[in-house]
């Protein structure tokens, strides 16, 4: 995702000069370091200080150009968690916050670099948007969304390199706000977005091989949600599942769950977070997940 | 383009004692408007406007002010009345039901560059502002007043960090030095705060002190300024600057008189012009 998103904004940037990016010390991996090449200027690094990477980006915006505030997600909405509140959705401007490495992407370490709360912290801000795609190519599709709107502040949330490719053979394509079928089945549905995608997908095909018919939907767009697609998920399928790398609480789980009280579903519904707890082990990505009870065994003889 | 308003010391004198009564009246219509820290800067925010500026015959300027120390926007207000930028109507509906006007400034409101009052917010957006105007090859300056107090923000300093680092020459800061915070005097209560002219002068930046009750002062700090890099004036102001019984009396930083008090400073503020 990484590269993806570096290369679609270096391509909208030779586009279009109100693009710049605000980096707090990250490294300029792959087309990130053409664009500091060619547009030096639209290139800025303000070191460690991520409070004035959110004000200038702010000030940027307030000037009329069309910024992204870039570095791993705990110091891009974290720490100067204020400076977004106050200067982006106060303000109502159009800056992305990037967050890479988002979720437990970064599992060796430490808590001090996971972002699992993000979406709950970010969607609680009037006028935040989110984004977070789940595969290299909605990493695209959602860059180039940001680097053309003008309606607010978003939050864009981030793996980092080397995700698979999981939506190639989508059945639609990326619409902002809008949930996307990954494929479509009658009996399950499978909600998720993220990195955590990929295990939604394996998920699906080893209930698709024991006979199931499962949809698979990216919600990529978590503000706004798509709360009246989701409300025809609840209603068409009989189970419906949501997995998320995120906390109980402010994510899709929790929203879902409102929804379907809301609109008196009556599918079965089941729910897979992280638990409400900071992770204290180290280990590969999947071995953080599954000391949170995220695995693919786990979820699937728990909704069997 | 001008930036001449007629101002000389004695007009700036006038208009400064002006603005402070229309805040005094203004003052009767609610329980707190920090007086106190408007008149700390009055003299600071009406050499920007009335000096600094440049504008056209139409009345915009190139340039923008940010007032970061956006508690004391009392002056703002009542200097954009008097430019024809707030109506009496506005004015009028100050913190009311139906009213835009608010204790801080807000994005949005006529001649508001940007919503403050969370202090620390101002000096980073308005860097981003000068770094957009240098880089779109525009030639506005971005004039920008903090309070002494959100200098201990380490966010300003940040932003004091990366303005000189970025090469930025049209960025102006004022610091209301007053001296005074909530708990006391900064010089007592934060002794390593002083010496700040020398704390910028070592970060890149021009500066210098001037009485920032001075008009000619202030501006010529800025007219004299080499202008290759940012440049902070340091004001030394005196809280409820120009009626007695506020200056530099902590409670004075928020609340209104009552009608006594008003009378007494009214009758003070009378003489001064005598």
């Amino acid at each position: 995702m990484r590269n993806t998103f570096s290369e679609t904004l270096y391509e909208c940037a030779k586009a279009d000069p109100k693009i710049y990016i605000v980096v707090a010390d990250i490294s300029p991996a792959g087309s990130m370091a053409n664009f500091q090449a060619e547009y030096p200027e639209r290139f800025i690094n303000v070191g460690v200080a991520e409070q004035v990477m959110i004000g200038m980006a702010a000030g940027l915006a307030l000037k009329g150009c069309r910024p992204f505030a870039y570095t791993i997600a705990t110091f891009s909405l974290y720490r100067p968690f204020e400076m977004i509140r106050d200067d982006l959705g106060y303000q109502n401007l159009p800056v992305t916050v990037v967050g890479m490495g988002s979720g437990v992407v970064y599992s060796t370490l430490g808590g001090t670099h996971h972002a699992m709360e993000d979406i709950a912290v970010a969607g609680a801000i009037p006028n935040m948007q989110i984004i977070a795609p789940c595969d290299p190519l909605e990493a695209s599709d959602a860059t180039r969304h940001c680097a053309t709107q003008n309606q607010g502040p978003i939050y864009l949330r981030l793996g980092k390199a080397g995700e698979p490719v999981l939506t190639k053979d989508a059945i639609a394509p990326f619409i902002f706000g809008k949930l996307r079928y990954l494929r479509i089945g009658t009996d399950i549905c499978i909600l998720s977005y993220g990195v955590i995608m990929k295990m939604a997908i394996v998920i699906a095909e080893k209930l698709q091989s024991s006979g199931k018919s499962v949809s698979v939907v990216s919600c990529h767009t978590l503000k706004p949600l798509d709360r009246e697609g989701i409300g025809e998920v609840l209603h068409t399928h009989r189970q419906v599942i949501v997995l998320e790398e995120h906390v109980p609480q402010g994510g899709l789980a929790s929203q879902t769950k409102q929804i379907a009280w809301d609109i008196r579903a009556q599918c079965e519904l089941h729910t897979f977070t992280l638990k409400d707890e900071f992770i204290h082990n180290y280990g590969t990505y999947d071995e953080l997940l599954a000391s949170h009870g995220l695995s693919v065994d786990r979820i699937l003889s728990a909704i069997r | 383009m001008s930036n001449k308003a007629g101002t000389d010391a004695e007009s700036a004198r006038t208009r400064c004692n002006r603005f402070r009564r229309r805040i005094l009246d203004i003052s009767q219509q609610v329980s707190a408007l920090h007086i106190g820290s408007a008149y700390s800067c009055a003299e600071i925010v009406d050499a920007i406007y009335f000096e600094l500026m440049r504008r056209d015959a139409t009345g915009n300027s190139p340039d923008t002010f940010l007032m970061s120390k956006g508690h004391g926007c009392m002056i703002q207000y009542v200097i954009l009345e008097e430019m024809g930028v707030l109506s009496r109507h506005d004015m009028d509906r100050y913190c009311k039901a139906g009213g835009r006007l608010g204790c801080h400034p807000d994005y949005g409101n006529p001649g508001i560059a940007a919503s403050t009052g969370a202090l620390g917010h101002g000096l980073s957006m308005g860097l981003g502002m000068a770094y957009a105007e240098k880089t779109c090859g525009k030639e506005g300056v971005i004039y920008c007043v903090v309070s002494d107090g959100e200098v201990q923000e380490g966010s300003t300093w940040e932003a004091t960090m990366m303005a000189s680092s970025l090469g930025i020459s049209n960025l102006v800061a004022f610091m209301d030095n007053n001296d005074f915070q909530s708990l006391g005097r900064t010089s007592v209560t934060h002794p390593s705060f002083y010496p700040v002219v020398e704390k910028y002068t070592s970060f890149g930046w021009e500066s210098v002190q001037v009485d920032g009750h001075d008009s000619a002062a202030i501006a010529n700090a800025v007219k004299s300024r080499k202008g290759d890099r940012p440049l902070m004036v340091v004001c030394k102001t005196t809280k409820g600057k120009g009626v007695s019984y506020m200056e530099n009396i902590p409670i004075w930083h928020y609340r209104s008189p009552n009608v006594e008090e008003y009378k007494q400073a009214i009758s003070e503020l009378e003489q001064a012009l005598q």
